[in-house]
């Protein structure tokens, strides 16, 4: 029988370090004050897309399914993000 | 010693290699239980409905949304984000060893998974706690009656998740880890996965549209 891939060597690990580190340049972004306010709300809206489209494939395993569901959620997320920044963005302008 | 599972079970049949020939393409699954997954679906368009009427709310009342969400703690928001993600991590590494049929390491990665995922009950609790006895309420404005909502709603798929993993605990302690225990697992990790990813949307939608 083979065993487990040990922690370090797994791929999520990887992603779970990404997805980690994503976190905290959000953070970063909104509370450290590095960027302007609409800025920093962008930012974070856009990488919450991409974290979700890594849980989508990477840890839900979408990118081993059939097209279709992947296209589905990757759908999902661009059509999730586009309308939160619009409003945002016509709400501030 | 681990016990060893039946190679030939379905859930164990499909290759998680990339595309490419026909039969790669034709071995192209998703994992678990097409039902979860349909329910999955579901309830993930749900939720891009709430977030929806949430932007289009804000649309209307920019100035109010934006005061309502500087009241909120990123920080919190944030310590929920990582400890769903480290949750949802430790899952990916217990379904790993669900599938390679080690029970011991099975048992101990769900215990961590729920034992991290509690620090999001905690914190939820303590910001609930914390905003109810600032005076703020679901019927403060309509942003806090989104936020009540929206979240309470995640928190309850949060727990359904939780009870789930618990179910998953309990077989993984007394029964055959075989193809069906796989189907148990890849379903329930999914749920958890999405509880995941339904939070990382809400989070910026909720705390950091200022």
């Amino acid at each position: 029988m083979k065993h487990p891939v040990s922690i370090l060597r797994n791929p999520a690990t990887r992603i779970w370090l990404l997805l980690m580190l994503a976190t905290g340049l959000t953070w970063f972004l909104v509370e450290g004050h590095a960027v302007s306010a609409p800025i920093a709300a962008t930012s974070a809206v856009l990488i919450g897309g991409i974290k979700a489209r890594l849980v989508f494939m990477r840890y839900m395993e979408l990118q081993h399914a059939p097209r279709v569901w992947r296209l589905l959620f990757e759908a999902w997320a661009l059509v999730c993000v586009s309308f939160i920044l619009l409003g945002y963005w016509l709400a501030s302008s | 010693m681990p016990e060893s599972i039946d190679l030939a079970t379905p859930a164990m049949a499909a290759p998680r290699a990339g595309a490419g020939s026909r039969h790669e393409r034709s071995a192209r699954k998703l994992p678990g239980d097409s039902g979860v997954w349909l329910f999955i679906t579901a309830d993930t368009f749900a939720f891009g409905l709430f977030f929806l009427l949430f932007t289009i709310g804000r649309a209307e009342q920019p100035a109010l949304y934006r005061e309502s969400a500087l009241a909120l703690v990123p920080g919190i928001g944030v310590l929920n984000t990582m400890i769903l993600l480290t949750s949802g991590w430790l899952m990916v590494l217990a379904v790993d060893a669900a599938r390679h049929g080690d029970r011991r390491l099975l048992v101990q990665r769900l215990l961590l998974t729920m034992l991290v995922a509690s620090g999001f009950a905690a914190t939820k609790v303590y910001e609930y706690t914390t905003k109810v006895q600032a005076g703020i309420t679901l019927l403060t404005n309509d942003f806090y009656m989104y936020y009540y909502v929206f979240t309470g709603i995640h928190f309850l798929h949060f727990l359904i998740g939780l009870a789930v993993l618990a179910v998953c605990l309990s077989k993984a302690r007394r029964d055959t880890l075989d193809g069906h225990y796989l189907i148990w697992i890849e379903s329930s990790a999914s749920y958890w996965h999405m509880v995941d990813l339904l939070w990382i949307m809400l989070f910026p939608l909720l705390y950091l549209l200022r």
